[in-house]
């Protein structure tokens, strides 16, 4: 009976943290419309601004305290609101999440730039040197007391301003209707600045009571709030006081376990990973939603010609021979890493780009078929990659099987939280036999060495073979890519992504489609992972761990993820012009761990992606074969120059960067007169009258659009 | 025997009741009307019969057998087609792909005759399409993007085909010669039943009218018995609340 009431108190403790941050969470949302990923990282900056504050400073725990939570916290909100929430007003789903994502990334390089990671800093309780109290048979510190009575004051607080203050009713107001709110006189913009204040600040304070039980690290302490999502997911992201339910059955849970779970390798994890376990089941246990109509948006993906796919694949072995050759073993390397990635990378095209699902788990399944690899890939077995792509797809369909009835941010969340579980838990199992029949094992508690591959005898151990190998691989799997898009099959998931009620209507299996994408996203995921595995030689957790999969996610919608050129933009802007930068610019270096991060900030403003944009600039020399054949002809040329070591790395990098650039111009240049001379009959409609002067042909060809009865308006009287 | 049958069809959304026991019959080689003024639940009929809604109250037959309980996609594989009000074309394929994208569909459960490509592009043709084939779906006008739904819708070969104000964004021109595809589909046998504003369309196309108000069936009959309905006069002038109750 203590222990129980011991551990109630630790998990009562636990469950009004958790329920502070999940309602400032709840806050947030209801009035913005945008669930924020960097939530529990505002709460982990909050934390190390007061450990600076009281710790290092030295300043007293009441200055500290109001200077973080009065001061920093509720101006660090506003200013998100003010200047990225702000603009993401009707933009999609996938963006808002993304944007959200970027922000966390930042964040946490943010704090990694300004306290350098591996210095220790503790962080004392509150009132750690007072005797705890007693509560009949056992105790209560003074630090849970703390922690219990500012919940219990954080729900009085925001019942009032919810139920009795004028902001709080105009605030429950904008979240029902904007618009209609404006009209009455409040002032939704102030009232969602206010939200974004109270619920950063509730986030700070969520962060400070939680630090001290944790090492203050960044990345650990804003996932650890990944368990007050759960508490927010009780109250379906809306409901404060579900929310507050929702705490104390996570909060409770994580107590019990900790007092009754019996000592053993394979339980340890299932401690910190039972609070994501708690969220993903309550995820899957929500209401069935409606199947959603067309959703408008402002993304268009052309299909892929098979030219063109051709042209990428070929572009893709020639940058691999070109780098083998002229790369030292040390570069090879360091950018080896950018075509098997490339692959996990093209896994989300199918998924996001044609099908328009979610997934934050890629490189968990990647990680899957790392560990096959490791396993069944000994001597290089390249029989192993197939294993890798089934295992990883089976895994794939098995974790989409209940989370398929979710959509958007409710994806999001569950893929998210089956990649925490394998982090925390089951990527640290030991050997685990079921019933004797057959071992599985992961990392095996600790790393994992991998064999390179061996084809037909012929070792790719060399990270210049490896580089070609890698690339021709690169290459088949955009092909594959690009065939799936232009089946029947990649027919029916872009119809998907565009309106799940149309295709049911036409006879189409929703379920079986998604779990078929599902499926081939993560196998090919998986086959990337293991190839990433061979290159590296030895894996561990930590290669393949959520937070290290978010810029990949990032990064893919940034290019445009309709496109397998996104891929490639994907993990050349990760893994090769990041690590460029921080060789060629040392001094500055520690700041190119935020660059992710404000890249896919600028999301909002280009939901179409930067591949797009590049492939519209070269669309002069694309649509000139001479001009590829000239191109073609002077690269190889550069090349063989630089093979004869008349030309250096520096200068050859540079000239391959110009050359095709000084094409384009020059195409373009060529061909502006002829252009100068066509009639406007392409002018978009909306630009007619703005770039040329508008016609009566224009205004019927509007009418028509508009499809009014050209009678009705001009001839009625 | 009717294709379609609707039997005391109940929809609320909360205390609202959008459908209030209502039946219809549509019958093969036919076109059945269903008119009534804006919020008089068509729509959400439509919606309720294709499976996208569920329902409180009531049964609905496809052929004789009872489809209340079968998702949409089900519901498709057994011969209902619909197409949307609010347009739901699939805006990042051109035409010929949106229609292709049914053709598919239908090859996924039925052996039909000839390859796909030529279904898609003699379907095309059927509802004049042909020129169009390779245009992006966002470019067309309503109209044309409307004939792009019912081309589609007609790929699964229904046996009940569901239309949502078809005519809604076409010319006069364009509307009569859409009246003439509706006989032509209803000949080929398909059960039609078609939901629209353009009354002039209704009474030239139809063969049976349902007119609902306020979620009910207040009269039924051939087009020229509605004409002269005193309820369904009512109902459109609004003269009179007694039809309401």
């Amino acid at each position: 009976m203590d222990k129980f009431l011991t551990f109630t108190i630790v998990g009562l403790s636990t469950a009004a943290i958790y329920s502070v941050i999940a309602s400032g969470l709840v806050l947030t949302y209801t009035t913005t419309g945008v669930f924020n990923f960097a939530h529990g990282a505002a709460g982990m900056l909050a934390a190390f601004c007061y450990w600076q504050f009281h710790f290092d400073w030295g300043w007293p725990t009441p200055v500290a305290l109001v200077v973080v939570l009065l001061v920093l916290a509720p101006l660090f909100g506003v200013l998100l609101e003010m200047v990225i929430m702000r603009n993401l007003e009707g933009t999609s789903e996938t963006t808002r999440l993304v944007v959200s994502i970027s922000l966390l990334v930042a964040m946490i390089g943010l704090s990694v730039l300004i306290w350098k990671p591996d210095e220790s800093r503790p962080m004392a309780r509150f009132f750690q040197s007072s005797a705890p109290i007693s509560v009949g048979p056992t105790t209560i510190t003074w630090h849970q007391m703390v922690t219990l009575l500012t919940a219990v004051a954080v729900a009085l607080g925001l019942w009032l301003v919810l139920t009795r203050m004028r902001v709080g009713i105009a605030m429950r107001a904008a979240v029902d209707d904007r618009n209609l709110t404006m009209l009455t006189g409040a002032r939704p913009r102030r009232v969602q600045m206010l939200a974004w204040a109270i619920g950063t600040a509730l986030a700070g304070i969520g962060g400070i009571l939680i630090a001290p039980g944790l090492v203050l690290d960044a990345s650990s302490l804003s996932l650890v709030i990944v368990s007050a999502y759960a508490a927010a997911i009780f109250g379906r992201l809306r409901s404060l006081p579900m929310t507050f339910v929702g705490a104390v059955v996570v909060g409770c849970a994580e107590g019990y376990l900790q007092g009754y779970l019996p000592q053993s390798p394979f339980l340890t994890g299932l401690r910190t990973a039972a609070s994501v376990l708690i969220l993903f089941v309550v995820l899957l246990v929500l209401p069935n939603p409606r199947l959603r109509g067309r959703i408008r948006s402002r993304e268009f993906f052309p299909a892929p010609t098979w030219k063109g796919a051709l042209g990428f694949a070929a572009a893709m072995v020639a940058g691999g021979v070109i780098l083998a050759t002229t790369l030292s073993r040390p570069d090879l390397i360091t950018y080896g890493q950018v075509f098997s990635l490339g692959i996990v990378a093209l896994s989300l095209v199918p998924l996001i780009g044609f099908a328009g699902q979610v997934s934050l788990c890629q490189l968990s399944f990647a990680g899957i078929g790392a560990v096959v690899m490791a396993h069944l890939g000994g001597g290089g077995n390249p029989l192993a990659l197939l294993w890798a792509a089934l295992i990883a797809g089976g895994v794939g369909a098995l974790v989409a099987l209940p989370a398929l009835r979710l959509s958007g941010i409710y994806l999001a969340l569950a893929t998210a939280s089956f990649a925490i579980v394998l982090d925390r838990w089951l990527f640290l199992l030991p050997r685990l036999s079921v019933f004797g029949l057959f071992e599985v094992s992961t990392f095996n508690q600790g790393s994992l060495s991998v064999d390179s591959l061996t084809i037909f005898g012929a070792s790719f151990a060399d990270p210049g073979r490896q580089m070609i190998l890698m690339s021709v691989l690169f290459a088949l799997a955009a092909l594959l890519v690009v065939w799936v898009r232009r089946s029947a099959f990649g027919r029916i998931l872009v119809a998907m992504k565009d309106s799940e009620a149309a295709c049911a209507t036409l006879g189409i299996d929703l379920f079986g489609t998604k779990l078929a994408v599902f499926a081939l996203s993560a196998a090919l995921a998986g086959v990337g992972g293991a190839l990433y595995a061979t290159q590296l030689g030895s894996i561990s957790p930590g290669n393949f761990d959520f937070v290290t999969g978010l810029p990949v996610f990032m990064m893919t919608v940034v290019g445009g993820v309709g496109m397998v050129g996104a891929a490639l933009f994907c993990t050349v802007s990760l893994y090769a012009v990041l690590p460029l930068y921080s060789a060629l610019l040392p001094s500055i270096a520690r700041y190119a761990v935020v660059l992710p991060g404000l890249a896919g900030l600028s999301l909002a403003r280009n939901p179409g992606g930067a591949v797009q944009d590049v492939r519209e600039g070269f669309l002069p020399l694309r649509t000139s074969p001479p001009a590829i054949g000239a191109t073609v002809g002077i690269v190889a040329g550069l090349y063989l120059l630089r093979m004869l070591d008349v030309l250096g790395n520096w200068p050859f990098a540079v000239l391959l960067i110009v050359v095709p650039m000084a094409a384009n111009a020059a195409v373009q240049g060529l061909s502006r007169p002829e252009k100068a001379e066509e009639p406007g009959a392409d002018v978009p409609l909306e630009w007619r009258g703005i770039v040329r002067p508008w016609t009566e042909a224009d205004r019927i060809e509007l009418d028509q659009a508009l499809g009014v009865n050209e009678v009705e308006i001009h001839g009625a009287t | 025997m009717a294709r379609l049958e609707v039997r005391d069809l109940t929809v609320r959304y909360g205390g609202h009741v959008a459908v209030d026991g209502v039946s219809l019959d549509a019958e093969a080689g036919r076109v059945t009307g269903l008119i009534g003024p804006n919020g008089a639940g068509k729509t959400t009929l439509f919606n309720v019969v294709s499976g996208l809604l569920p329902t409180q109250r009531g049964k609905i037959f496809l052929d004789g057998r009872d489809v209340t309980r079968m998702n949409p996609s089900r519901r498709a594989r057994r011969g209902l087609a619909r197409t949307f009000q609010r347009l739901e074309l699939f805006s990042m394929l051109s035409v010929r792909d949106n229609v292709r994208v049914a053709v598919d569909s239908r090859r996924s459960w039925s052996r039909d005759p000839g390859t796909a490509a030529d279904a898609t592009e003699e379907l095309m043709g059927r509802v004049g399409l042909t020129e169009l084939a390779d245009e992006r779906v966002d470019a067309l006008p309503t109209g044309q993007a409307r004939l792009v739904e019912l081309g589609r819708a007609l790929a699964t070969r229904p046996t009940v085909l569901l239309l949502d104000e078809p005519a809604s964004g076409q010319d006069d021109q364009e509307t009569r010669a859409f009246g003439g595809l509706l006989g032509e589909i209803a000949a080929s046998g398909v059960a039609v039943v078609l939901v629209e504003h353009d009354v002039g369309l209704v009474m030239r196309a139809c063969d049976h009218v349902y007119v609902l108000d306020f979620g009910r069936v207040i009269a039924s009959g051939t087009p020229e018995e509605i004409r002269h309905d005193e309820a369904v006069l009512a109902a459109y002038l609004g003269t009179g609340v007694g039809v309401r109750t």
